[in-house]
């Protein structure tokens, strides 16, 4: 009986669709939390290897590193200190990866995504989700600017 | 069978919903909002968001609820004049000094009329005030951060219920004493009523600058209840009005005793006349005590100051400064039309409405048509003020707002009903019952000089809730109702409930706040006292038996995490700083035994918590705010040694230990 109701509820709701002339409710969900979506391109594994060409998802897609800028270090260092240091210590494993040497392994964009849109990049990146299975948590959004997280960037070719 | 039952019921909603999504005159929908049926009228779909924030006094509550147009949905719950554990108001360190009067600390009010600030006799989104009536006060709420950030006591005052309703730009806000009492206070007996009781009006200085808030002047006036206030707008802006009952001065019964003339009056205060008066120096200095607190949002702390003395101005020795309109039955609610020339007066014991001119009212003063003088204030002739009386139909008149279009939503106590009448021929259009019992209703913006929208909503706030909602023991929340405004009928919408007794409430189109909204404190600004900034500076310092833990937090834990050395007789304050800089993400603190209550700590912003363990062992604490997939994991030990021991201080987190 209760199948039943459930079938007839639906061709009822199929009806309600035609009599309208077509749903007018294709508008997706507004979240940002929206579940991850459910084919993966590359596994973390297969993402680590290709590295090189993962810039990861959010809003820097280029980044130009010139020569090492040592005011915008010195800058990124400070930002660093007051809004990482709780979870990231820069040479050794504390609750997050260690910075030292990460562009040996990511590209400045990855990182800068990463920094700026941590959600969706432990949601959707294939690197960004392994780490999240590695590290248990999703890293905090800190606020950075652009701007200070191009500094960051720049104080960890230092380390 | 069931199954069926419920089959059959699916089949008439869904048929319903099929009617009303594509019917073209669609539903019963009197209203003008499209032609769409109540339902649809107030539904905002998942992840859509209000057309209006509406503020509501939270009444015996103490505090302020936010409720999102149309849907009626409760946003949040702002703590005012009552200590909130949910949120740790006037539990933690930084904002108990909020709460501080000349009674001492003082935890709870009944807040009554939420009013927001006006620039241009306009709602510019900036601040909302309301009024404690029991401990005379007012407070500050700023619409950025939605928090209570100034509070103001009123000295010789007693009853604030005419408050806050502020001036056209915010110049004053204002208060009046519905109690009369000794002014200044002193030791008679009550049966000296008529000899030494004195009402009060008080002006409100620093309305539009945070931390300004101050006794600008008061005005003594003869010992009546002064009831309900407001401010001229446009052509009356300069003035300020004051309902009045008991003139007849009655101390006890008054239900009976307040209730033998038949007019009262409504004082009419020309407050730009008293700023003259003050420029001439034709004022009294008394002492007076009173308290203003403010919360600074980069210390987050608040600061009480005691302050002392007032201006204040005997209206017989100050000619023009004020006037009374005699008003029939009680008057109540006073309210203003948007140009300011009708002053609309509710005789609660009434049927009908009256409304004053202003107009009629200068060429009264002008003409000096006066029935009497009382303590030097001039009753001016009923006749001659009077614009009108609108012959309502309905009983006990309460509280009136107006559309943009030209007509006034009267509220009815005692009939129970919404009245919509002409502001030009002062006649009734339209009439809705309401469920039961309407207090105040309010429309957005229509009690300003500019109705949002020209007037959509209309929010009534009734007293009596009864068989509206699934009964919940003695007590019930009381109801709120929404209707359409918009079309020529009323239409009623929705039923929602209400904490506390909403006295009052003003509504503002979201748009004009949504932009402002501060989503967490950078910690670059942080200037608490006691802030610590990274995970290297937490430390725990002992001051003889005073013990402060500088501690921090951020997804998913404490530093320190483990900490040793604390001793029973100690008074431990734990000054934490929340590290995050994300919307949405601050963490609480949670101590097992603590005497007072969590804290809630918002992103970048340091709180601090006062605890004295009584008793050895081990003490937890923990986040009490989920915060992440870890968040269980956010917690931490205490250990509490005998009074005595020498057990020293160590704290640590990981592999990271320090010790004293």
């Amino acid at each position: 009986m209760k199948l039943k109701g459930s079938i007839f509820l639906g061709i009822l709701i199929a009806l309600f669709m035609s009599a309208c002339g077509g749903g007018s409710g294709e508008k997706e969900s507004k979240g940002k939390f929206a579940p991850p979506p459910v084919a993966k391109p590359l596994t973390f594994e297969e993402a680590q290897a290709d590295w090189k060409n993962q810039k990861g998802l959010g809003p820097i897609t280029h980044v130009e590193l010139g020569e090492l800028d040592p005011e915008l270090a010195k800058k990124g260092s400070e930002i660093y200190v007051l809004k990482c240091t709780a979870c990231h210590a820069p040479e050794v494993e504390k609750l997050g990866p260690a910075p030292v040497g990460v562009l040996n392994r990511r590209t400045p964009e990855w990182v800068m995504n990463m920094i700026l849109n941590p959600e969706e990049m432990a949601m959707k990146d294939p690197i960004g989700r392994g780490l999240l299975m590695k590290y248990n948590t999703v890293m905090a959004n800190q606020g950075l600017t652009q701007e200070d997280a191009r500094a960051v960037l720049e104080y960890f070719r230092t380390l | 069978m069931k199954s069926t039952k419920f089959t059959l019921m699916m089949l008439a909603v869904a048929s319903l919903f099929v009617y009303s999504r594509c019917g073209s005159g669609g539903g019963n929908g009197a209203g003008a909002i499209g032609n769409s049926s109540a339902a649809e009228k107030v539904y905002v779909a998942p992840g859509e968001l209000d057309e209006y924030y509406e503020f509501f006094s939270g009444g015996f509550s103490g505090q302020v609820t936010v409720h999102g147009l149309p849907s009626g949905r409760l946003l949040k719950t702002i703590p005012v004049f009552s200590v909130d554990g949910e949120k740790g108001y006037g539990f933690n360190e930084e904002t108990k000094p909020l709460l501080m009067t000349t009674f001492g600390f003082v935890p709870w009010d009944d807040s009554h009329h939420p009013k927001l600030s006006q620039t241009n006799g306009e709602h510019d989104g900036k601040y909302l005030f309301i009024n404690g009536n029991n401990t005379p006060r007012i407070a500050r709420i700023d619409l950025t951060t939605f928090e209570t950030t100034e509070i103001i006591q009123i000295p010789n005052s007693a009853g604030s219920h005419a408050s806050p309703y502020p001036t056209q730009n915010t110049e004053y806000l204002v208060a009046a004493t519905r109690f009369s009492v000794p002014i200044p206070q002193k030791d008679v007996t009550i049966d000296s009523y008529k000899e030494d009781f004195k009402g009060t009006f008080t002006f409100i200085s620093g309305g539009q600058e945070p931390g300004k808030m101050d006794i600008a002047f008061q005005i003594v006036a003869p010992g009546y209840d002064y009831d309900l206030a407001h401010s001229g707008k446009g052509v009356s802006h300069g003035w300020t009005f004051f309902t009045s009952y008991n003139v007849e001065q009655a101390n006890t019964l008054k239900e009976k005793n307040a209730s033998q003339r038949d007019k009262d009056y409504i004082a009419a205060v020309n407050w730009k006349k008293a700023e003259e008066y003050l420029a001439q120096g034709k004022f009294h200095e008394w002492p007076a005590e009173y308290y203003h607190n403010y919360y600074n949002d980069k210390t987050h702390s608040a600061t009480a100051t005691k302050m002392n003395g007032v201006k204040v101005l005997i209206p017989s020795e100050c000619p023009g400064l004020v006037y009374y309109l005699p008003t029939p039955k009680s008057p109540h609610g006073v309210d203003v039309n948007p140009t300011g020339e009708f002053i609309v007066a509710s005789g609660k014991l009434s049927a009908d409405l009256t409304v004053h001119s202003f107009k009629k009212m200068l060429a009264a003063i002008e003409e000096e048509k006066f029935d009497e003088v009382i303590d030097g204030i001039p009753v001016l002739n009923f006749d001659a003020v009077l614009a009108g009386t609108v012959s309502s139909g309905g009983l006990g008149p309460l509280h009136t707002e107006f559309d943009g279009r030209g007509n006034g939503y009267t509220s009815f106590f005692i009939s129970s009903e919404v009245v919509k009448w002409n502001l030009e021929t002062f006649e009734v259009v339209d009439r809705i019952p309401s469920y039961y019992s309407i207090g105040h209703l309010s429309i957005p913006g229509g009690g300003s000089m500019k109705p949002w929208e020209n007037g959509k909503y209309l929010i009534a706030m009734n007293k009596i809730t009864k068989d509206r909602y699934l009964p919940t023991g003695p007590e019930l929340a009381h109801s709120a109702q929404l209707y359409d405004i918009s079309g020529d009928k009323m239409e009623l919408l929705l039923d929602f409930p209400t904490m506390g007794e909403p006295h009052y409430a003003q509504g503002i189109l979201a748009s004009k706040i949504i932009e402002q909204q501060v989503k967490f404190f950078p910690l670059e600004e942080n200037e608490h006292e006691h802030k610590t900034l990274t995970e290297t500076e937490t430390k725990v310092v002992r001051n003889g038996n005073e013990v402060h833990i500088y501690a921090t937090m951020i997804r998913s834990h404490f530093a320190p995490d483990n900490i040793e050395g604390i001793k029973v007789g100690d008074k431990v304050f734990w000054h934490v700083t929340n590290l995050e800089q994300d919307w949405d993400v601050p963490h609480g603190l949670a101590v097992m035994g603590a005497q007072n209550a969590e804290l809630l700590i918002m992103p970048g912003q340091t709180e601090t918590l006062v605890w004295e363990p009584l008793s050895e062992g081990i003490f937890p604490f923990y986040c009490s705010d989920f915060c992440s997939a870890l968040h269980q994991e956010m917690q931490g030990y205490v250990r509490v040694s005998a009074k005595g021991s020498d057990t020293k201080l160590k704290w640590g987190l990981g592999d990271e230990i320090f010790e004293e």
